[in-house]
């Protein structure tokens, strides 16, 4: 029951909003910098190194969370750590989203569901939580979320070969896993001690620019 | 730019208020946004009406709108579908859910019309984001539309045929699309129009307005 729980929330056929988001692909392309298969795993690789332990590490905190946590607290930590009020609002919006389907789904605490919009990661892990999962599923399911988000993206925009892309993701899959493990870790440390500071705040400076510019931009596709 | 970002909260339940929701979906070009034109202009003054669109062009549907003085800006929204117009009113309707509510949080509108992003004959709304859903084609895709059917033209609430001013210029033959409509689709209504001819949207305003007054009911 607990592996198809999270098999759920790792599905992209389930609404949480997803879709309309390219994880940065989408300005990356526009700029010139993302052509190829090629690019992509350097792209992702990259994503592996900066946002991904943010998002790996604040999932898994909200699966270990109790319920009458100070969920807005660590809202505002995750918050802290996303420049760009671009990223942020993507951030919140799939959050949104995927609170709004979750809520349907399994008991929810009420500290997340009253900030109304949540960033992403964090109801992703009290999901994960409520499913029955671990910090280490909700933390490889951030992952899994960013890298698939961008490949699908890459996909659609580029007509990459999608047998190509998947042996990519997969590629980077190891590497990914290894960040959500360290992620639990910190995040066990950061429940432990009561203090967000013991998480990743790394971020990538150009990601954050061309997200930014993404969100003036007249005519895009994606959300983000 | 450093600001935090609102965080509104979300309803607990879905609303389910007086505001009709009906989809407007289609392929390219059909006339989906010169039907929300002539929709609103007809009802706007009325009734409260809100509007939002999945086009690409993000701001493309609310200039048009904004242009010919049917609808004032802020009850327009537009919604990004990430190249995949359809699962934004099908299978992952979040995103429009999210506007429909605010605009009906904002407006407390009578009718609330959701454009879809121009798809093929297989793109249909689901129920979950509206009440009643029209689908839009045009006769210069050729009378064979209505015979191969799909989804959007067998299962819509309402089909409409526009442009039949174009009929004779694309040879298309208007009774065969009438009598492979009614076949495809038992009961339910279709109308054929021109959104170019004055009082052309007639027909599909009737429709809605018998919506509105069932939906009241
Ligand atoms: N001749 C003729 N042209 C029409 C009619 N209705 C709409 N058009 C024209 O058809 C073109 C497309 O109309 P739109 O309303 O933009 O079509 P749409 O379905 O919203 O298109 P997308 O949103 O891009 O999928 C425009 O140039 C309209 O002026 C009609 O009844 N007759
Ligand atoms: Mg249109």
């Amino acid at each position: 029951m607990t592996a198809l729980a999270v098999l759920l929330l790792a599905d992209s056929r389930l609404p949480n909003g997803g879709h309309a988001h390219s994880g940065g692909v989408e300005t990356t392309v526009a700029a010139g910098f993302l052509s190829t298969v090629d690019d992509l795993e350097l792209f992702l690789r990259g994503r592996l190194c900066t946002t991904a332990p943010v998002l790996a590490g604040f999932a898994a905190v909200a699966c270990l969370l109790d319920d009458d946590a100070d969920w807005r607290r660590w809202d505002r930590a995750l918050s802290a750590r996303i420049p760009s009020a671009a990223l942020r609002t993507a951030s919140r919006l799939q959050g949104g989203a995927l609170l709004r389907t979750v809520a349907g789904m399994w008991p929810v605490p009420a500290g997340l569901r009253q900030l109304g919009r949540p960033h992403q990661p964090l109801v992703l892990g009290a999901a994960t939580s409520a499913g029955g999962g671990s910090a280490l599923d909700a933390a490889g399911l951030a992952v899994h979320h960013l890298l698939g988000g961008a490949c699908s993206a890459a996909i659609r925009l580029l007509g990459l070969d999608p047998l190509a892309v998947a042996a990519v993701q997969a590629a980077v899959g190891g590497p990914g896993a290894e960040i959500a493990r360290q992620a639990v870790l910190a995040a066990e440390i950061a429940v432990t001690s009561d203090d967000p500071s013991a998480l990743a705040a790394v971020s990538a400076p150009l990601t954050e620019l061309l997200a930014a510019e993404h969100a003036q931009q007249e005519v895009t596709l994606f959300a983000s | 730019m450093h600001r935090e970002e609102t965080q509104t909260v979300l309803p607990a339940a879905r609303p389910r208020g007086r505001a009709l929701r009906i989809g407007i979906g289609g392929p390219v070009g059909g006339g989906k946004t010169a039907l929300v034109a002539a929709l609103c202009r007809a009802l706007s003054t009325e009734l409260s009406v809100v509007v939002v669109t999945n086009d690409i062009y993000t701001t493309e549907d609310a200039d048009f709108l904004r242009r010919n003085g049917v609808l004032a800006d802020e009850r327009i929204r537009a919604v990004r579908t990430g190249c995949c117009p359809h699962t934004a009113i099908r299978d992952d309707i979040t995103a429009n859910l999210d506007e429909v509510e605010e605009l009906e949080r904002l407006h407390d509108p009578d009718l609330v019309l959701v454009e879809s992003g121009g798809d093929n004959l297989t793109a249909t709304f689901s129920y979950g984001l509206i009440d009643r859903q029209i689908f839009v084609v045009d006769v210069a895709g050729g009378d064979k539309v209505p015979r191969k059917g799909g989804p959007g033209v067998t299962r819509s609430d309402l089909l409409v045929i526009n442009k039949i001013d174009l009929a004779e210029l694309v040879g298309a033959d208007l009774d065969v699309m009438r009598n492979d409509s009614a076949a495809q689709r038992g009961d339910r209504p279709t109308v054929l129009i021109s959104l170019r001819a004055e009082h052309g949207v007639a027909p599909v305003l009737d429709w809605v307005r018998r919506s509105l007054t069932a939906h009241r009911a």
